[in-house]
């Protein structure tokens, strides 16, 4: 069959569609982890710090691709049985929210000292000092870095092929087994298409850091 | 349920495969260190055109999954350019070309320490550019961002069960092999899994250790 490229487009498009589904559900999961760990890391008890670290570390250490791995193909074994895309995005969750907790603790850390004590003369409660004071503040700083970390998200996103979810990179490899002949292309525009995505996302962050540091200038 | 006797029979075979994962992460991170070397040399070229192309290649190939890259290399340079290269070589050029651009960030921050009297010394002495590089500015930059590298040997060694979506037979395909002749799964891929998590976290421990070792002896010379 002589391929064209709009032949192309019905099955990336599908693909694209799982990609972008993947990749926004482990973007939520993986910053509510994130600020989870991250605010636990910093706690005043040992027990929760050092609970946090452990998740940090482990999850840092371990292959993202060999945690997809076990937790689809080698759980159900001990009776856990988690769908395609819940193994996707707890992999990627877990994974990348162990990344992100780190961005999240130096950038809580990096908020100034006279900050946190101006929020305690002004008597407010713990609670208060961290999400009216500190962690507005702290947030800007976190979205350059969690944008990057974003982009490494959206990378990872193609990992899901190896679990046969049909995303991008699935679709692609669909496409190139009908018209071998086209493989470069094929590739080609599979390269374009995740660039693109990238750019949109360092984009978008970029706009969103302007608006919050407004107050700024 | 863990059975040990399964373990112990599989092991050889993993610890076998394992080797090869080791390999394909030295020689991905020597290809990287090179080829990042001169990324970040190209882009401090006099030439715009360089800099441009060098700013281009990095932004593109940063922005785009290895996975991807990977299968470009394997399936399409034959067709492209009538290169067939092994699963081995696949891994390695596209590993090593990936975190290249990584790495050649790394480099640039490490270039970038190094103060600019030292430029302006080595130009007072008549030295020749090349000569500048060499022997005064590279062994400034390089030993500070040491620890920096060895946190990316780490990330390209837990990258590399990606190849083997191009059947290099590193430790996650052997598992996966061995898997499918016995349809035990939980102790191969569960062996692999701590073999990584062991080795990634000792190694980041010793370079931690280094790191600080560093910054006691020589200050902290790197501002990112």
């Amino acid at each position: 069959m002589q391929p064209t490229w709009i032949a192309l487009f019905p099955l990336l498009l599908e693909g694209l569609e799982i990609t972008l589904q993947v990749a926004a559900l482990s973007a939520v999961v993986s910053l509510a982890i994130a600020v989870a760990a991250g605010l636990c890391r910093l706690s005043k008890w040992a027990v929760v710090r050092g609970a946090a670290t452990v998740y940090v570390e482990f999850f840092r250490g371990v292959s993202l691709l060999v945690l997809m791995f076990w937790i689809y193909f080698a759980l159900p074994f001990v009776g856990i049985n988690l769908p395609k895309l819940a193994a996707a995005v707890l992999a990627i969750g877990l994974n990348y929210g162990a990344y992100g907790s780190e961005i999240v603790r130096s950038s809580i850390l990096a908020v100034p000292k006279g900050q946190w004590e101006a929020a305690i003369a002004l008597n407010m409660s713990p609670m208060q000092r961290m999400w009216r004071i500190v962690f507005p503040q702290a947030f800007i700083r976190m979205l350059p870095p969690l944008g990057n970390l974003l982009i490494e998200l959206i990378k990872a996103t193609s990992l899901v092929y190896f679990i046969t979810l049909s995303d991008l990179t699935y679709q692609a490899m669909i496409l190139r087994n009908n018209f071998l002949t086209w493989t470069p292309q094929i590739f080609g525009l599979l390269l374009v298409i995740y660039f693109v995505l990238s750019c949109c996302v360092s984009l978008i962050v970029r706009f969103a850091e302007r608006r919050l540091a407004a107050w700024r200038s | 349920m863990w059975d040990w006797n399964y373990t112990f029979s599989i092991m050889p075979e993993l610890l076998h495969a394992f080797l090869m994962t080791v390999y394909v992460t030295l020689a991905g991170f020597a290809v990287a260190s090179v080829i990042g070397l001169i990324l970040a040399v190209g882009a401090r070229s006099r030439f715009v055109a360089v800099r441009i192309v060098v700013r281009c290649i990095v932004e593109f190939v940063r922005n785009t999954p290895l996975l991807v890259q990977v299968f470009f290399i394997f399936f399409s340079l034959p067709l492209l350019a009538g290169i067939s290269l092994s699963a081995f070589a696949t891994g390695v050029i596209g590993l090593g070309l990936h975190y290249a651009t990584y790495l050649s960030e790394v480099y640039r921050s490490g270039i970038d320490g190094v103060p600019k009297g030292q430029w302006e010394a080595a130009t007072a002495l008549n030295m020749t550019k090349s000569r500048t590089w060499m022997s005064v500015v590279l062994p400034q930059a390089l030993p500070p961002i040491v620890p920096m590298m060895g946190n990316y040997l780490i990330v390209m060694f837990k990258e590399t069960p990606i190849l083997m979506a191009v059947t290099v037979v590193e430790v996650l395909l052997a598992a996966k092999n061995i898997a499918s002749v016995t349809y035990r799964v939980f102790e191969p891929y569960t062996i692999v899994g701590v073999l990584f998590l062991v080795v990634s976290v000792v190694v980041s421990l010793l370079f931690r250790r280094l790191e600080k070792r560093m910054n006691r002896t020589n200050g902290p010379v790197l501002k990112r």
